[in-house]
């Protein structure tokens, strides 16, 4: 048995799967020393180390006016997108009405359709709206990005949960919306906090899309990011860099209690 | 009349919810492709033309960018695929600890911030970086691995494995080891019993993940305007220099609508296939 096993995992798999390992991990983390560096550089590793791009952070009005703008657009587009998006995954899992397929097609178009497309013509559209460097622009274009997720992950939490449990609670007396509220929302919650942890992680990363939409007076992070990149490069975007892969961390940490949770599920359903 | 009405209820039950879903399509999304449909249309004059499409696609320089965009997105798809492979089947066979370690693996670079990945591609891979560094050390110092497709392909692959990965896992993972062992047991060596018995099963997520990793690979436009350069643009880049810089919202709207027009046929192509939503659901995290 044993020597069946090693046989069918042979070594080059292994070194395989490290070098994707390696290749999929190790660039973000160049950020870390870059961000330490003491002069304005692109060397890496950096010659010496300061922590004068933290200070230039917190300290600039741009990157710290770009994180709150970040956060708060994240929050709310998380929010939005979760209401917005659960109801839809229920019209599509629930509803009995033609064209249910149809929609649930068209709810994933954002995510298909070439970002670029998307950015010029909401630019276009935002333009005439006077919707351009506003908050209400910016949720509304990050959410069409955001919904298809929460569309998907709802969706598939809402076609696994037993229909038996929500008519037995029915069978001893609950109201409809008690059924929904002690039955199937917490059934389906796994599934929105994972939506709306995708929705939030969407939005804070979004760069194409608000490129166009930005006004001198609402930027937001990563596209302060893109044009320091682009101009004139200033280690500062390290220290964002890592503040950002320091958040990361804590999502990926948050994500996959939920990701197992549900993944062991579906492995003992099988 | 009651059992019509009944009915019509019925065939429209659920559709309130959907409505939020519609308006912010309808008005965010289905709106704005609409509107530069329409100006793709449009000459300067406000005329209805076709003059843009046919000046792009009689255009060489115009068409040599389309053909690029395509064989950057082919050869993505190639390098996905390679790495891919193998990582998703040594997934399949891996204890529950080392599968979940390289799913966590797998899924951390859709977790990292798009530009903070990017900005670390331009470090890394940078002339005066440390892999051109080694590079030179093993006499390959004509080697550029930036501002060229070389780096835009090293950049873009990366982002995109795991929608290779996930399909091709997804698809692995139902594949019974035993009819290797029956392949084998009927005389075949592993190798011949690996492509006549396993390969064939796992096409469907082979194909799911590289239209999926392909179509993406079209779209791309931060990475290549940061990892590559003006003289190497893909179509995205193309689009909004045509819209941004020569305010050209004609020209501009006929090569996006060309680019969305392709994308959407790859995707068809697909979903006759696989369902679509769930090849998006397993980069979703969702197994």
């Amino acid at each position: 048995m044993t020597t069946t096993e090693s046989r069918s995992r042979p070594r080059w798999l292994y070194l395989m799967a490290a070098i994707v390992g390696i290749w999929m991990t190790a660039p973000p983390l160049v950020v870390i020393p870059m961000s330490f560096a003491s002069e304005r550089t692109l060397t890496f590793p950096p010659t010496g180390y300061s922590l004068r791009w933290y200070q230039e952070f917190f300290e600039n009005p741009v990157w710290i006016d770009a994180l709150r703008s970040s956060l708060m657009i994240a929050v709310l587009v998380m929010v939005i997108s979760v209401v917005i998006g659960t109801l839809g995954a229920f019209a599509v899992v629930r509803g009995r009405f033609r064209g249910r397929g149809v929609l649930e097609t068209v709810g994933i178009a954002p995510l298909v359709v070439p970002v670029v497309v998307l950015g010029i013509g909401v630019y276009a559209m935002f333009l005439r709206w006077g919707l351009i460097g506003t908050v209400p622009g910016f949720v509304a274009a990050h959410c069409v990005l955001a919904v298809p997720y929460v569309m998907i992950t709802v969706g598939s939490a809402l076609r696994v949960v037993d229909h038996q449990l929500e008519r037995a609670a029915q069978l001893l007396g609950a109201r409809p919306h008690r059924v929904f509220l002690r039955v199937t929302l917490p059934l389906i919650a796994p599934g929105m906090m994972a939506g709306g942890l995708f929705a939030f992680v969407t939005s804070f990363d979004e760069v194409v899309v608000s490129l166009f939409i930005v006004s001198p007076g609402l930027r937001t992070l990563p596209v302060e990011m893109y044009s320091s990149v682009t101009r004139d490069i200033n280690p500062t975007i390290a220290a964002a860099s890592t503040l950002i892969l320091l958040v990361s961390t804590v999502l990926i940490l948050i994500s996959t209690k939920f990701l197992f949770s549900s993944s062991a599920n579906g492995r003992s359903k099988r | 009349m009651l059992k019509l009405a009944q009915q019509t209820t019925r065939r429209l039950r659920g559709i309130p919810l959907a409505i939020p879903l519609l308006v912010l399509l309808v008005v965010f999304f289905a709106i704005p492709v609409l509107e530069l449909v329409r100006r793709s249309f449009l000459d300067a004059d406000g005329a209805l033309t076709m003059q843009s499409y046919g000046d792009f696609l009689g255009t060489p320089a115009y068409r040599t960018i389309l053909f690029r965009t395509f064989f950057v997105a082919v050869i993505c798809t190639a390098a996905c695929l390679l790495f891919a492979y193998p990582y998703a089947y040594l997934m399949t066979l891996a204890g529950p600890r080392l599968r979940r370690a390289l799913l966590v693996l797998v899924l951390l670079p859709f977790w990292t911030s798009l530009m903070v990945r990017t900005y670390a591609w331009l470090v890394l891979l940078q002339d005066t970086g440390p892999i051109k560094a080694v590079l030179a050390a093993i006499g390959l110092e004509q080697v550029h691995l930036i501002r060229n497709t070389t780096g835009v392909v090293i950049g873009m692959a990366q982002i995109l494995l795991p929608f290779m990965v996930l399909p091709l896992y997804n698809n692995l993972q139902k594949i019974e080891r035993s009819d290797l062992l029956a392949a084998q047991s009927l005389g075949a060596t592993p190798v011949r019993a690996f492509w006549r018995v396993y390969f064939p099963q796992s096409l469907p997520g082979l194909f799911a993940g590289s239209v999926l990793v392909f179509i993406l690979a079209l779209g791309f436009y931060i990475t290549p305007v940061i990892l590559g350069s003006p003289q190497n643009s893909m179509m995205s880049q193309l689009i909004v220099r045509q819209v941004t810089e020569r305010l050209d919202w004609a020209s501009g709207g006929a090569m996006a609508v060309v680019l969305a027009v392709l994308t959407l046929i790859f995707v068809s192509l697909m979903s006759r296939v696989v369902n679509v939503q769930q090849a998006f659901g397993g980069t979703g995290g969702k197994q």
